[in-house]
């Protein structure tokens, strides 16, 4: 926290995080086109998409993963209170990531390194930053594996990543990206890699650890129930560009823009049983070929002749933005 | 992995016995005559002095039972003699230090030379260093290696004078530094290779992501999470490697003059001398066994995944 006061453009008032105009190339291909969100500590924000949106890619950004030669960020900010992390020189942006924002990554298997053990790896975090030794960094690991609720802590951080489940995996996981206590941490898609049974354990795990200390959560996902049940704000994403963005329970009630619609459309309900499932015709546009207007128009029904001009992102409520020049019908029931 | 190792020492006594035999076959085997070939050729020994040497050496006896009181003698400790009246133990025991210094000195420069290599290669993918080292190994694999060996010599030896031409003279390291040099081009490009593949494989790894969003040191990143990981395949080629070059150097110790093992070999076939052959040749079946056992065991030790017993 310390450290962050320090850092040039520190506002206290600022947002937590706050992403905006982001741009993300790989090679010729603008994966993601002028992305914005915010949250505050305490908050979770669900962003949605397919896969292919640019949602990962976004969080990545975040991280500093996306580098030369695969990608590169050609554009924008991710501020953190103010200091702009992408304008920030290399050896700080490191010292802030795993103790300011931490991330969990969607597959824990690969995520960790096989030939490790998980003690090992999360002991990793506090030597690092805050210079422990090899001993009271592997005592502070195995307390971290309590925190996440792995049982006999003590004797499991000696394993390797293969000899756990793949949901005490995910545990792991997280367990070093809330080690050294971030105040922000991207989750990408923590539990699709996980039986049904235990996704929801792992979501309940990170809502309380988030609780607990107050973390801003970004929460990538494209299971709508996750949503509903753990998001405060929802971020909509097609295409590499945010398409809706509201308080969930609002996007939930009444969506503003024909491709959430459309998705909230496409959750199986048992009232539904035995009907065809929805789905939304067509296929995500080619990131490599952009057309002009608004990317969703092929498989939009309520295209119009606006949508030839691409929908800035309007605000049409309080902290409620769609990039639809439909809207006002989409809305009307 | 106690027990697995006694296990993998048990299994070799039954490969043991299995190449001596076979080694023992192919010398009984061999066209021409042990004795002639003793005396050498164009002259005649009298009868009675060969059919001393014939009772000596039992040639006369089948061959059964010629291996089975070569066994004997094994397990009570007995290599048996040389034609040239030298105990088979004694040959070994003189010539084993210079096949081990110059196995051991090719194999150091192979691991060194090669891991440095390929990780720079590696890391500096698609840049001058990497193209360098695809360049300069792809020239090492297609020249033979007795045209390098001759060239050394002539270039560093005679030319120069930096290092001696052949002989151990000059002791460790001098004198095995060609000779080790040479010989380890040999496998130098296959360890680069593999290392640079493997840091490749490893750089572009999810769990490399996971270090670095974890805020370690980009050195700290490198060395821990894709050095570490890469050098796993590589021990076993070097492993194997190893074994090899304990073993079969018999071009190299010919060409630098070097009176290891594979020069008693070399020298020892023409003469028929089945003891020496046998003897030396087990003793090299045996080094390699051992090294392939120690590298599988580290290997357990370096990826847990792998689960020994």
């Amino acid at each position: 926290m310390t450290r962050l006061e320090s850092l040039p453009g520190y506002d206290a008032a600022a947002p937590l995080l706050a992403v905006s105009e982001l741009r993300v190339r790989f090679g010729a291909t603008t994966v993601v086109d002028g992305v914005g969100y915010e949250v505050d500590g305490g908050q979770t924000l669900a962003v949605l998409g397919e896969s292919g949106s640019g949602k990962s890619v976004t969080a990545r950004a975040i991280m500093g993963l996306v580098r030369p030669p695969r990608g590169a960020v050609t554009a924008g900010s991710a501020r953190l209170r103010g200091v702009d992390l992408l304008t920030l020189a290399e050896e700080e942006r490191r010292r802030l990531r795993g103790t300011t924002i931490a991330m969990v990554f969607q597959d824990a298997l690969s995520a960790l390194n096989p030939v490790l053990s998980v003690g090992y790896q999360i002991a990793e975090l506090f030597r690092a930053h805050q210079g422990l030794s090899r001993k009271e960094a592997a005592r502070r690991a195995v307390e971290v594996l309590d925190l996440v609720r792995i049982p006999s802590a003590a004797r499991r951080a000696r394993d390797y990543p293969h000899q756990f489940s793949g949901g005490m995996r995910q545990r792991v996981g997280i367990g070093l990206a809330i080690a050294l206590n971030p105040q922000v941490i991207i989750a990408d898609e923590p539990t699709t890699a996980l039986d049904v049974t235990v996704q929801a354990q792992i979501i309940r795990l990170l809502g309380e650890l988030q609780r607990e200390h107050g973390t801003a959560l970004v929460l990538i996902t494209h299971d709508m129930g996750v949503v509903a049940d753990i998001a405060d704000r929802v971020a909509v994403m097609y295409a590499g560009r945010v398409v809706e963005q509201g308080a969930a329970a609002e996007v939930y009630a009444r969506p503003a823009h024909p491709y959430t619609e459309a998705l909230l459309g496409a959750i199986p309900r048992p009232e539904l049983r035995g009907r065809r499932l929805a789905v939304i015709p067509g296929a995500p546009p080619d990131p490599g070929r952009p057309e002009p207007g608004c990317r969703f128009r092929p498989r939009c029904g309520y295209a119009g002749d606006a949508c030839g001009q691409q929908p800035p992102a309007r605000e049409i409520g309080p902290g409620r933005l769609t990039a639809c020049h439909e809207w006002e019908r989409v809305t009307t029931p | 992995m106690g027990k697995y190792a006694l296990h993998r020492l048990l299994m070799a006594l039954p490969v043991l016995l299995g190449t001596t035999f076979l080694i023992y076959l192919a010398v009984y085997a061999l066209p021409g005559d042990p004795i002639q070939a003793l005396a050498g050729p164009n002259r005649a020994l009298s009868p009675s002095v060969e059919q001393a040497l014939r009772e000596r050496f039992h040639l006369d006896d089948p061959l059964l039972v010629q291996y089975g009181s070569y066994l004997k003698g094994l397990l009570s400790g007995d290599l048996g003699m040389s034609f040239a009246g030298r105990p088979v133990s004694e040959v070994i025991a003189a010539s084993w230090p210079v096949t081990f210094q110059l196995g051991v000195t090719a194999w150091l420069f192979m691991t060194v030379l090669g891991v440095l290599l390929g990780t720079v290669a590696g890391l500096r993918r698609g840049r001058l260093a990497d193209a360098l080292v695809l360049g300069g190994t792809t020239v090492v694999m297609g020249v033979p290696f007795f045209v390098v060996a001759y060239v050394a010599q002539i270039v560093l030896g005679v030319n120069l004078g930096w290092l001696p031409v052949s002989g151990t003279d000059a002791g460790w390291p001098l004198a095995y530094v060609m000779p080790g040099l040479v010989l380890a081009l040999y496998g130098l490009p296959q360890v680069a290779r593999l290392t640079r593949t493997s840091v490749l494989d490893n750089l572009n790894a999810d769990h490399v992501d996971t270090a670095t969003a974890k805020g370690l040191r980009p050195r700290a990143v490198v060395v821990r999470h894709v050095l570490r990981n890469s050098l796993i395949p590589v021990v076993s080629l070097l492993g194997v490697s190893l074994g090899y070059l304990l073993s079969g150097t018999v071009l190299i110790e010919g060409i630098f003059n070097l009176p290891g093992l594979g020069y008693q070999i070399f020298t020892a076939i023409p003469q028929h001398d089945g003891p020496v052959v046998v003897g030396v040749g087990t003793l090299l079946v045996l080094v390699f066994l051992l090294v392939n056992l120690l590298v599988d065991l580290l290997y357990g030790i370096l990826d847990p995944r792998i689960r020994l017993g």
